[in-house]
């Protein structure tokens, strides 16, 4: 490889960092680094959790080889709606939530089985749902508001005022658990590195030039103790980025790790080669569709809670932030490629554009074509490297 | 000798509807050969293939395996896997966005989770193991064809197979990669894998392989030693003699030199073709001859513009035109009938009469539609004359028979009345009766005035309707036979390049 091939690499790898990186300090110049404030890095988590949750769980999906799932707008606001109405009749909280993502499961394992097994083109399917689920809420909620009065299922799930996990240590002007915890995070991460470099090069495995590892380990930790110290700075950590983190960290070891995971990397890839390789592929659609549908019910949790209710329109246009933010953070339309750090990679550039955009009082028409022409040039950029490549 | 062999295939049957692609064909495999499938298109090479690793269900016949005392039944390609039967096909079917170890193992995972060090490591020693020059960790679409088709191989050597059917591996390998992929086969010989080979190269049969078995047909011509059978013979075995109701066809006209030239091209080229000159003489059939492979196809379609035309001055009438897209051939008054009916000719959904009319319709434009009283009039006409048998011009043409559908695409360009037809197969995979008319009208054709390329695989066709052969092998023109030299021993010999060698 020579070197100029190398930088190429680099930056394809890394182009949405890259990107994240130049946007944030575009808006931190326009804004007068208001956007850096400790209150905005909190709301960049906590408006957009819900994008996050949905956009790992979309990631499957496009996976698959580019099928995307538009229902998820409706079914986030159909769980919320029956998690509405069953703590409005004072259901047991915790059995309320359970049945929240039990109504989100069984959803998407019904359009699971029309994609996978009648082979319903998902875009037909999800469509349907879109329309089906929507129409149910309203008719639930008979076109009313409901309101989630459960103080501590709002709090735990990232609503009100006070959705911050409590400082154990009791900081004064600073969130010390916060701090810890990021400190902590950083430790952790660059002891499995290091381990892992040890074990590749003595097993003799191949593995990544020391320094790109070391380059990479210096940036991580430090975005992540600036991240948590402006945290620490507001209130602490937000309940909403502890289930974001779940999220996160599950679906990264799903996709990397699991044989399950892998294969939906291999059905967008080249099915035929995969059925010929004896993987039921039937089998890895049906995976896909029914974790969006568990996901999106975890979404329509961490919606109601935020937004203290349960409204007919809740979710709109949610499904079209999750496949923006998966084809914006590397997925490729053809499916086979994308990974969740990529994806949350994507999802974090959206909300920093609309953060920034709103500090800087863009009006919000505005914001929407912005915001399209940003997907329209990411995937331009997968399609035209793409053919570069072959 | 008789423990030595691992797969025998006796009295293999399979029918598709209206055609019988293969009858009463054995097949023999023996430990630590390689063993060439070879034969024309049609001959059956693919159906066998295809019965053997449970793509297709055999209609009658039996398989069987060592190891196993009773006949096989296979019902999936995973099943033929299972009993040691692997394929790695003319296209890669492994995952381009996956890494090279991942390949290797995916689908044959024991747990639930991927142990990546374990397997990037097997993966190092297997390719190690057989020398392929790939690392376990690189992305499988960064590397050339060639060492993925090698890596698809040891995926299919690491599942213990004993039986390695390769289809047409080569077709898109260059020179070093060809030696790459057969000291890999060499490598697989001695570890006692029986090594099917299908490929329509004869150089490279005769490289690497053991024994030959000739397909024609659907019917099995012979097994044969490869140092017992001249290339020649190998050539007249795969494309035969049909002695049938065809003989009293017969084009008398020799080129005279007098006729005009109609269409003429220099230095010719597009993206699949090697340049080549050409020229056609006003009602005059010629045809482009050569295996399967020798770019005689690729070269009408490059007449035509139907690839990407990248050079040449093409002259009709003598008057210099442009010609780089179909379009461009069809207002010069050119037709195509294309080799592959079903992919590229007709749209099966559509009624007999759509098909019809559609290139005539391209032509006159969008803005001038063709009235639905005029369609059908047209559709009424050729369905007459050239005999096709439809249950009205109403009917899907998808479910005519085959000649049937030929016959609508034929119907479709001479709509046109065009010039200079080119026909690429029209004959193929379609009865007897039909390929008679077929080849009347051609004739026909070329006494109204109308000149005609005309490509097949059956070689008495071309010799009984071309007054011109133009002879092809590995994607350039080696020869040109008029009059005398049109006889079946000439066309082979230099087909196979002996072509001044005759006393």
């Amino acid at each position: 490889m020579t070197s100029k091939t190398k930088v190429l690499n680099f930056v394809q790898k890394y182009t949405m960092i890259i990107a994240l990186v130049l946007v944030t300090a575009f808006f931190a110049w326009r804004t007068n680094g208001k956007i850096l404030m400790p209150q905005n890095i909190t709301n960049i988590i906590s408006q957009n959790a819900y994008v996050f949750v949905l956009a790992t769980g979309m990631l499957m999906c496009i996976l698959t080889g580019g099928n995307i799932d538009l229902s998820v707008g409706s079914v986030v606001c159909f769980v919320g709606t029956v998690g509405a109405v069953m703590m409005d009749r004072d259901l047991n909280m915790w059995l309320a939530v359970l049945l929240m993502l039990v109504v989100g499961l069984l959803i998407g394992a019904w359009q699971a089985f029309w994609i996978a097994y009648v082979k319903v083109p998902p875009f037909i399917t999800t469509l349907a749902g879109m329309l089906i689920f929507r129409g149910l809420s309203n008719v639930v909620l008979q076109g009313k508001t409901m309101a989630v009065t459960n103080e501590k299922f709002v709090q735990i799930f990232g609503g009100g005022a006070n959705c911050y996990v409590p400082d154990f240590f009791g900081g004064e002007n600073i969130n010390i658990l916060c701090l810890v915890v990021g400190i902590l995070a950083c430790i952790i991460y660059l002891v499995i590195t290091t381990r892992n470099q040890i074990t590749r090069r003595k097993a003799n495995l191949e593995s990544g030039s020391l320094a790109a590892t070391v380059i990479k380990a210096v940036i991580i930790v430090a975005v992540v103790i600036f991240f948590t110290l402006r945290l620490a700075q507001y209130k602490g950590l937000p309940m909403a980025l502890i289930w974001v983190v779940a999220v996160i960290m599950i679906y990264s070891y799903i996709t990397s790790k699991t044989t399950v995971g892998r294969y939906l990397y291999a059905v967008g890839g080249n099915e035929t080669a995969t059925k010929l390789s004896g993987i039921d592929t039937r089998k890895i659609y049906f995976f896909a569709y029914t974790n969006m549908g568990l996901l999106a019910g975890l979404a329509g949790i961490l919606t109601i809670a935020r937004l203290t209710s349960a409204q007919p329109t809740y979710g709109q246009n949610y499904e079209m932030d999750a496949i923006g933010s998966c084809f914006i953070g590397g997925a490729s339309a053809y499916g086979g490629v994308g990974t969740v750090p990529g994806v949350i990679i994507g999802a974090l550039l959206m909300g920093v554009i609309n953060i920034g955009m709103s500090i800087m009082g863009v009006d919000a028409n505005y914001q929407k074509v912005v915001k399209g022409l940003v997907l329209l040039a990411a995937v331009i950029f997968d399609v035209v490297s793409k053919k570069k490549n072959s | 000798m008789k423990d030595d062999i691992i797969l025998t295939m006796r009295g293999i049957c399979k029918s598709f509807p209206g055609v019988r692609a293969l009858n009463n064909v054995d097949f023999t495999l023996r430990r630590g050969k390689i063993h060439a499938l070879m034969g024309e298109n049609g001959a059956g090479k693919s159906t066998l293939i295809k019965v053997l690793t449970g793509v297709y269900s055999m209609d009658g016949g039996e398989i069987r395996i060592e190891g196993h005392d009773s006949p096989i039944i296979i019902r999936s390609p995973q099943e033929a896997q299972n009993y040691g039967i692997s394929t790695v096909y003319q296209e890669i079917s492994l995952c381009p966005n996956l890494t090279v170890a991942e390949n290797l193992y995916i689908g044959r995972d024991t747990s639930s989770t991927v142990d990546w060090k374990t397997r990037e490591k097997k993966a190092g020693e297997l390719l190690e193991g057989l020398g392929i020059p790939a690392r376990p960790r690189q992305q499988l679409g960064s590397i050339s064809l060639a060492v993925q088709q090698m890596v698809a191989i040891a995926r299919a050597v690491d599942t213990d197979c004993k039986v390695l059917i390769l289809d047409e591996p080569t077709s898109s390998l260059d020179d070093n990669e060809v030696e790459m992929l057969f000291r890999l086969m060499r490598d697989l010989k001695t570890r006692g894998v029986g090594i099917v080979f299908v490929t329509h190269f004869l150089e490279q049969v005769y490289e690497v392989s053991d024994q030959i078995t000739v397909l024609r047909n659907g019917e099995l011509v012979g097994e044969y030693e490869v140092d017992k059978l001249p290339q020649v013979e190998l050539v007249s075995k795969m494309i035969g003699k049909t002695l049938d109701e065809l003989s009293t066809i017969k084009n008398k006209k020799a080129p005279s030199g007098e006729a005009e030239v109609l269409y003429e091209a220099e230095e010719l080229s597009s993206t699949e073709s090697k340049k080549f000159d050409f020229h056609i003489d006003k009602g005059e059939v010629n045809g482009f001859t050569g295996l399967l492979g020798s770019g005689r196809s690729e070269s009408v379609r490059a007449i035509f513009g139907a690839d990407q035309v990248t050079g040449g001055i093409i002259r009709i009438h003598g008057k210099k035109v442009q010609i780089t897209k179909p379009i461009d051939a069809m207002k010069n008054g050119i037709g195509y009938l294309p080799e592959d009916r079903k992919r590229d000719g007709i749209i099966a959904d559509l009624s007999v009469r759509d098909n019809i009319i559609l290139a005539l319709q391209v032509l006159r434009g969008m803005g001038h539609p063709i009235s639905r009283q005029n369609a059908d009039a047209f559709a009424d006409e050729y369905i007459k004359a050239l005999n096709i048998k439809t249950a009205s011009r109403e009917t899907p043409v998808g479910s005519l028979s085959g000649g049937n559908q030929q016959k609508v695409i034929l119907a479709r360009w001479l709509l046109t009345h065009p010039e200079y037809l080119i026909l690429d197969e029209p004959t193929r995979g379609i009865d007897v009766g039909t390929k008679a008319e077929i080849q009347r009208l051609v004739l026909k054709l070329a006494e109204e005035g109308v000149s005609v390329t005309f490509i097949s695989s059956e070689i008495e066709e071309m010799l009984r309707t071309c007054s011109r052969l133009i002879v092809m092998r590995d994607r350039n023109i080696v020869g040109e036979l008029t009059g005398a030299d049109l006889t079946q021993e000439r066309v082979m010999s230099t087909i196979v390049g002996r072509g001044d060698d005759h006393e």
